[in-house]
């Protein structure tokens, strides 16, 4: 399975695409491969406040939920109206249409995974 | 963890695996709604060889399982099959079975994987003062597989040597399959016509292979995740949400199965007689909510407006076929829960409203 190299990850298993001081959020193919098709998915409302590794949403399938873990520490600046719509983005495209939310932030995490360790990560799952 | 003989044929579709009941079993293929949706239009490939096959012989089969489960085996016609509950001493349900009558003497118990050891051990145990009954757990020397949907019939047809349009719904007939000896039992947990094979676990490959082969892509291989929300459509239970030992089936809806109006004792018949003639103290309800978020097992069910639970899910999700959340539950049997009653249930935090539905969610039009 192939992780972006030029994204930025989470242990929770959340990817993060940094464009300035924007970043943009989703969850990784492996994590919707595992879910299964996702039916519904709840996210915040622009303006709100996320914090990194705090809960901002979560992800339904029909057989489990899933709480979704913020990269990152800022405010929500946009929400993808398009996967709320149709939460079957998260599984066809995960690191494209099915992402789930920009945040504008201050300061990045110090320790967000590289694709490379994220691949190990998910190796010994 | 235990693996069926099919086990090679998932990896090679690239399913996805989960543990149920001590068994590593296919969840997915590929997509679980896709599956969903073949099973209900076309038709789906399920191995449920993990399910447990006893058999019960000799001259004292009948008399024996009439003694053993909740309902009498004896009125079973030959190549016919019933629903059945094997209860214990106290009410409470050990596990819900199919019993199939194969010949006069004969009879082939199907009984849910992680029931397995327990049912074969119940049988035997009951079995001690029927010298001419035989009970013996051949779970190992089956392989099950389920060909279910509107063109299962139509599919199973093309490979198979006996004519199938006679054949009842919950009926079992010989018949041969690539050359093997099968059993066909027009069976199945998805609320749609079908059939469950019963071959050799030696043939299982072959017969899962041609089946496969045959339907093209009229025929989805299909994994649990499928399976438990076309059931939960259909309105069967599953041991273990709806059925238990700490539920009765009087409370479980399942008062027309045990059949307490026979001279005959059974077993847990002094027990589930009390029960009968007591009012119950709560009962399994259908509900149906708005919106996607599915109600799951283990959330509670609430009055509107009410601090006080009154009940908790057993099973729920959002219905593929209908497009909204359907659950089932225990409520308290003091709770009004007339179809149309609106109650809440609180799902992580939030409550969302549910109304109180008739049963089954979903029924296949003939």
């Amino acid at each position: 399975m192939a992780n972006p190299t030029n994204l930025s990850y989470t242990k929770e298993h959340e990817w993060v695409l940094v464009e300035g001081d924007t970043a943009t959020v989703g969850i990784t193919k492996f994590a919707a491969d595992a879910l299964g098709e996702v039916v519904f998915v709840d996210l915040p409302k622009v303006g709100a406040a996320t914090t990194y590794l705090k809960i901002f949403g979560e992800v339904e399938s029909t057989k489990s939920v899933s709480e979704l873990y913020s990269p990152i520490t800022g405010e929500v600046v946009e929400v993808n109206a398009s996967v709320k719509a149709s939460p079957e983005l998260i599984n066809s495209d995960a690191f494209g249409d099915g992402w789930l939310i920009k945040v504008k932030f201050a300061e990045l995490p110090a320790d967000l995974l590289t694709a490379a360790e994220y691949d190990a990560l998910t190796r010994e799952a | 963890m235990k693996t069926t003989p099919l086990q090679p044929e998932h990896e090679a579709l690239g399913a996805s695996f989960t543990d149920f009941g001590g068994w590593q079993m296919p969840v997915r293929y590929a997509n679980e709604l896709a599956e969903h949706h073949a099973v209900r239009t076309s038709a789906g490939l399920f191995d449920i060889s993990h399910m447990a096959e006893i058999r019960v012989s000799g001259p004292q089969a009948a008399e024996f399982l009439d003694y053993a489960l909740v309902n009498p085996s004896s009125v079973i016609a030959v190549t016919k099959a019933k629903y059945s509950l094997i209860c214990a001493e106290n009410g409470g349900v050990i596990d819900d079975l199919i019993v199939y009558r194969l010949a006069d003497a004969e009879f082939l118990v199907v009984a849910n994987a992680g029931n397995r050891e327990v049912v074969a051990a119940e049988l035997q145990a009951r079995a001690a003062n029927f010298a001419g009954a035989t009970v013996v757990d051949e779970s190992d020397d089956w392989a099950l597989i389920a060909i279910q949907g509107p063109k299962s019939a139509a599919i199973l047809q093309q490979v198979c040597d006996q004519p199938l349009a006679d054949a009842k719904y919950y009926s079992i007939l010989s018949a041969r399959v690539d050359g093997v000896d099968v059993l066909l039992g027009r069976t199945g947990y998805t609320g749609e016509d079908g059939f469950e094979v019963f071959a050799p676990a030696a043939a299982a490959r072959q017969i899962w292979q041609l089946l496969l082969a045959t339907g093209g892509s009229d025929l989805t291989p299909c994994g649990l995740a499928c399976r438990d929300t076309l059931r939960l459509e259909a309105g069967m239970p599953l041991y273990g949400h709806e059925l238990d030992l700490e539920h009765n089936p009087f409370e479980a809806g399942f008062a027309k199965v045990v059949r307490l109006d026979r001279d005959a004792d059974f077993v847990g018949k002094a027990a589930l007689e009390k029960i009968a003639s007591e009012p119950i103290a709560r009962r399994l309800i259908s509900i149906v909510g708005e919106g996607k978020r599915a109600a799951r097992q283990g959330y509670e069910i609430f009055e509107p407006g009410s601090e006080r639970a009154i009940g908790v899910i057993t099973s729920g999700a959002l219905s593929p076929t209908l497009g909204y959340p359907v659950a089932m539950g225990y409520v308290d049997a003091s709770v009004s829960a007339e179809v149309g009653t609106k109650l809440e249930v609180d799902v992580r935090g939030t409550r969302l409203e549910f109304t109180v539905s008739a049963a089954p969610f979903y029924k296949r039009s003939k």
